[in-house]
C-alpha cells in the first residue's frame, strides 16, 4: 500500500517524520483526512488543534498550537509553533 | 625571602587565577557555541517548510497584505537591536551596536524616525546611559532564546507595524506605530567571524526557494489563500526573528570564546615574563647573599692574618 511521507516540525526542532498510511487533521474549516495520492493543499490548522498520524507501527497524535498543514506531491508537513504528543498515547 | 620577590610570586598567584576564570568561561562558551549551532540547525526544517508554503502562497495570493507592501512615505522606521546580556565578550555588543547607530544615521537621513527595540542588558545599558529612548526592551535570554521569547518580540513590532503611523491622513488610530522595521543582529560566519548586520524585516521581502522546475502544483486552500497569509505571515516574521537570535546566541558565544582564549593566552604570557623575572629576583638574593657571605669571610680573614 503507497505510504504517505510526513514530516511534523515545529520552530525549535524536528518533531517526528517518517512514514504513515493516514493523517487526520482540523484545519480551521474543519476536519480532513489525508491519504496517498491527496491533492496538494495548504490549509490552516485549528488552534490548538490534534494531528493523528495513523502508521503501521501504531498512531501517533499530536496538539499542536499555531500549526499549518501542507500537503504536496512529496508528502504531508506539519508546521506548529509547538506540537506535543498527547498525553494518553504515551510517547 | 626578599620583598621583591614575595610581589613577584603575589602577582603570578593572582594572574594564575585570573587565568583559571578565563579558561572556564573559555569552555563553557566553546560548548555553547556546539549547543547553539544545533539548536540552528534544528530550527531550519520548519524555516525551510514555512518558505515552500509562502512560496507556494505568493504565486496565487495577490500581494498587497500590508506586510507585503511599501508604504508611501514611510515616517517611523522600528530598529530592533540584538546585544548580549553579559559582557566579557569581546567587541560583540558594540560593534552591533555600531551597526545599529549606523543603520539610525542612515535611516534618518531618509528622512525616517528611528525607534529602538533592544534585547539585551548591555544594549539597554547603553541608550540607558546616554538618556536615548527605548521603545521597549527585552532581556535575560540572549545566551538561549526560545521560540517563545521571538514570538513574544515579533508580536510587539507586528502590532506597532501594523498601527502604523500614518495618523495625519485621516485613519488615525493613535497609535504612534511604525512603518518599518529593520533588525540588527550578528551573523554566526564562522567561529572566527562574525559580521553585524542589518535587515529590513518589514514590508518582508520573501525569501523564495531555488527555482521550481515547471508550474507549481494547484493547491487546495483552507481557508482561503488571502486569510492563510494573514495568518501565515506574522509567523514568518516570528520565525525570522528567532533565526536571527539563534544566530546570534551563537555569534556571542564565540566572541566570549575568542575573547577569553586571548584572556588566557595573555595570562599565560604574563605567568612566564614574571616567572622569569622572579627566578631572576631570587638569582640575584642568592647571588647577593654569596657575595655577602664571601665579603664577610674576607674581611675576617683578612683581619684573622693581620694579627
Amino acid at each position: 500500500m503507497a505510504q504517505l511521507h510526513v514530516e511534523l516540525v515545529a520552530v525549535e526542532d524536528k518533531v517526528w517524520s517518517g512514514d504513515a498510511s493516514m493523517v487526520v487533521a482540523r484545519t480551521t474549516e474543519g476536519e480532513i483526512g489525508i491519504l496517498p495520492g491527496h491533492a496538494p493543499l495548504l490549509g490552516q490548522l485549528a488552534d490548538p488543534g490534534t494531528v493523528r498520524i495513523k502508521t503501521d507501527s501504531g498512531d501517533r497524535a499530536y496538539t499542536v498550537h499555531g500549526g499549518f498543514v501542507s500537503v504536496t506531491e512529496d508528502g504531508v508537513s506539519i508546521l506548529a509553533e509547538i506540537a506535543e504528543p498527547v498525553d494518553a498515547q504515551g510517547h | 625571602m626578599g620583598a621583591q620577590l614575595r610581589v613577584f610570586r603575589r602577582r603570578i598567584r593572582t594572574v594564575q587565577s585570573t587565568k583559571k576564570i578565563t579558561k572556564a568561561m573559555e569552555l563553557i562558551a566553546t560548548s555553547r557555541i556546539a549547543k547553539s549551532q544545533a539548536r540552528v540547525v534544528a530550527s531550519r526544517p520548519y524555516a525551510d517548510e514555512i518558505t515552500n508554503v509562502l512560496t507556494a502562497l505568493a504565486s496565487v495570493a495577490s500581494l498587497d497584505h500590508p506586510l507585503l507592501v511599501e508604504r508611501p512615505q514611510p515616517r517611523r522606521a522600528g530598529v530592533l537591536l540584538i546585544t548580549s546580556d553579559r559582557g566579557l565578550a569581546g567587541g560583540y555588543s558594540s560593534n552591533a551596536i555600531k551597526r545599529a547607530e549606523e543603520l539610525m544615521a542612515l535611516l534618518k537621513q531618509e528622512g525616517k524616525e528611528p525607534v529602538l527595540y533592544v534585547i539585551g542588558r548591555k544594549g539597554v545599558n547603553y541608550y540607558r546611559f546616554r538618556n536615548r529612548p527605548i521603545e521597549a526592551s527585552w532581556s535575560g535570554f540572549s545566551e538561549k532564546p526560545t521560540f517563545a521569547d521571538a514570538r513574544e518580540v515579533g508580536e510587539t513590532l507586528i502590532t506597532a507595524f501594523a498601527a502604523g503611523s500614518d495618523d495625519s491622513d485621516g485613519n488615525g488610530d493613535g497609535i504612534l506605530g511604525l512603518d518599518e522595521v529593520h533588525i540588527v543582529f550578528t551573523q554566526f560566519k564562522t567561529m572566527l567571524t562574525q559580521t553585524p548586520m542589518a535587515l529590513r524585516m518589514a514590508p518582508l521581502v520573501v525569501e523564495e526557494t531555488e527555482e521550481v522546475d515547471g508550474p507549481l502544483p494547484q493547491y487546495e486552500f483552507e481557508p482561503d489563500p488571502e486569510a492563510l497569509l494573514d495568518a501565515l505571515l506574522p509567523k514568518y516574521l516570528n520565525t525570522r526573528i528567532y533565526a536571527a537570535l539563534l544566530d546570534s546566541a551563537a555569534s556571542e558565544s564565540a566572541a566570549r570564546r575568542r575573547a577569553m582564549k586571548s584572556a588566557t593566552d595573555n595570562a599565560e604570557a604574563l605567568i612566564k615574563t614574571l616567572t622569569r623575572e622572579a627566578n631572576q629576583a631570587r638569582q640575584a638574593e642568592i647571588t647577593q647573599e654569596i657575595s655577602e657571605i664571601v665579603g664577610g669571610a674576607d674581611a675576617l680573614a683578612a683581619a684573622g692574618s693581620d694579627d
